[in-house]
């Protein structure tokens, strides 16, 4: 830096280390709660240094009935069809917008721009603004309560088609023309050229989706009734609601654990990407 | 836009674009178009027949006083969101920038909440606020502040304000930093050497350099808290008490699905569709402009 003030260093630290505490003490506050009996979670003022209890509860949570009194699916299977959502969004939406952003940039076809604007659209057109006719289609066709029903509306994505069109304009046109020369076609070209050269940005991309896709609460709140589909981010709120009547906070802070621990250590473990993710779906 | 090298027309572009225009078609336009549709219909009480009404819907939308204050409470939120998210992360991105050591550490310990799902960030706060164990209602108490958020609309406000914000620190952190640390190191030396301080030179020349950044988090941060809240107030206080957190998002899933009031619910849902279009625009022009210079 320009100048070299202890002070100012210091402060510096003590402001950041603020920040953290702050941004961090509502996690500090589940984790805690989370290894705590569920007779000391009844008792103000709560606690604020981890107890004993914690494996108990993670096992109570995962594997057992979960919070007693309800009657919702286990723990390990919502966590699993939060996992099966994440990935098929995250990948659904990579696939399509990147054979779409191929043909936009390297054909010349009638309606191509039509095709774009279309596309475009979609960037305006957010769940929340159509959930009513929206839940009416997915109804009509069937997929209530199904994998393809969570998914398969939520992957059309104008932000991954942009990106991947200005990945393509940057890859340089001799690429195509020796490709030609030694007698590609265009399917072999995407295959062999485009996608080994958009790699990082294709696993930037995914980073960002898992976590859009993990973290969907609205969608799956209108289109699952079946206690089977429930996702783990759902859950949250049905058991706010039991708390009410039996308050079990320890277990349903080890059940708010889980669910955030997959996004977590995706952002964590792969900072750069996310970042990088960040960045450039949002330009 | 389109290589100067291509391949030939074929049928092969329309196989390719296909998936996604088929997907856009039956979930995005038909669904937008039906609730446009929607919006001009009112359907007897008993749901059986509809009437063609023109903007029936929307002029009493604008005349009904309670939705006329949910739209100015929705703008209240946002705006205090966006300003309280915001400005932390705008003074911690600025401390950070400061720091040689540590600062991929502090970078790594902020970023973390982005992950974490509105309705779960909904959950952590209501837990730290609950009236009779939360931590935070047991140390207000103290200073004489009685915390029932189930029944004090201000305070229900409050707490979905701070939950919303929270969670979004860490996406205006990280481009905050990567804006400062993109202004060149010899225009702020420059400045200390004409005898700058450093609360000087942030305000003279790091906050005026990061403006681009400052005016495209507020668009952002702006449809972040009309949409992306739901969960928050869904888990926190569906809305209530007396509607004192009932923002426009809620109130379209609340009348349409609880309400089932077709019309008025596709109407508003129209006008939310409007709303997210101005602000898209908004957000492309400034994209335009920055990359002119």
């Amino acid at each position: 830096m320009v100048e070299n003030r202890r002070i100012l260093g210091i402060v510096s630290h003590l402001v950041l280390i603020l920040g953290v505490i702050m941004v961090a003490l509502p996690i500090w506050i589940t984790f805690v709660a989370s290894t705590h009996d569920a007779v000391r979670m009844t008792q103000a003022p709560i606690p604020m240094l981890p107890g004993t209890h914690f494996f108990e509860n993670f096992k109570q949570t995962l594997f057992g009935a979960g919070l007693s009194g309800s009657e919702g699916a286990p723990v390990w299977r919502m966590l699993l069809n939060s996992m099966a959502m994440a990935l098929m969004i995250a990948f659904g939406k990579i696939a399509i917008s990147l054979l779409s952003a191929f043909a936009i940039v390297y054909f010349k076809f009638p309606f191509r721009m039509g095709f774009f604007w279309m596309i475009f659209i979609t960037l305006m057109l957010p769940v929340e603004v159509r959930i009513l006719p929206t839940f009416e289609v997915v109804a009509n066709l069937g997929m209530l309560n199904s994998y393809w029903g969570l998914s398969i509306p939520l992957i059309a994505s104008a932000t991954a088609t942009f990106m991947f069109r200005q990945v393509f304009l940057t890859i340089p046109d001799e690429m195509l023309e020796s490709a030609r020369i030694d007698g590609a076609g265009p399917l072999r070209f995407f295959w062999d050229i485009l996608i080994p050269l958009s790699r990082t940005n294709i696993a930037a991309l995914f980073v960002i989706l898992f976590i859009y896709g993990w973290n969907q609460y609205l969608w799956p709140l209108l289109i699952t009734t079946d206690t089977d589909m429930t996702t783990i981010v759902m859950s949250i709120k049905q058991m706010l609601e039991a708390a009410e009547q039996s308050p079990q906070w320890n277990i349903i802070m080890m059940t708010a654990l889980l669910a955030m621990i997959p996004p977590v250590f995706v952002v964590v473990g792969m900072q750069r990407l996310f970042v990088q993710g960040l960045t450039e779906t949002d330009k | 836009m389109l290589k100067r090298v291509h391949f030939p027309t074929s049928a092969l572009p329309y196989l390719l674009v296909a998936p996604q225009i088929i997907i856009t078609l039956i979930f995005f336009i038909w669904p937008a178009s039906q609730a446009v549709y929607q919006s001009f219909l009112i359907e007897d009480a008993f749901g059986l027949s509809s009437e063609f009404v023109w903007f029936e819907n929307f002029q009493i939308l604008f005349e009904d006083s309670l939705y006329l204050e949910t739209f100015w409470r929705t703008i209240l939120f946002s705006a205090a969101v966006a300003v309280l998210s915001m400005g932390s992360a705008l003074i911690l991105a600025a401390f950070a920038d400061r720091v040689v050591r540590g600062a991929t550490t502090y970078r790594t310990l902020l970023i973390w909440p982005y992950a974490v799902a509105p309705v779960l960030a909904g959950a952590l706060w209501v837990f730290m606020f609950n009236p009779t164990l939360g931590i935070f209602p047991y140390i207000l108490e103290f200073i004489g502040i009685d915390w029932n958020h189930y029944l004090n609309g201000g305070q229900a406000m409050t707490l979905v304000i701070f939950a919303a914000a929270w969670k979004q620190i860490a996406y205006n952190f990280l481009f905050y930093l990567a804006a400062m640390q993109s202004i060149p190191r010899s225009l702020i030396e420059a400045a200390a050497i004409d005898g700058a301080g450093p609360v000087r030179r942030f305000w003279d020349h790091i906050f005026p350099l990061i403006s681009p950044t400052t005016f495209f988090l507020l668009v952002i941060n702006a449809v972040y808290a009309f949409f992306d809240t739901f969960g928050i107030i869904h888990a926190v206080t569906q809305g209530g008490p007396a509607n004192s957190t009932t923002i426009l998002v809620y109130k379209v899933f609340n009348d349409g699905f609880v309400g089932l009031d077709l019309g008025g619910s596709a109407a508003q849902s129209v006008i939310l569709m409007i709303l997210v279009i101005a602000m898209t625009v908004v957000q492309f022009r400034y994209v335009e402009r920055k990359v002119e210079y």
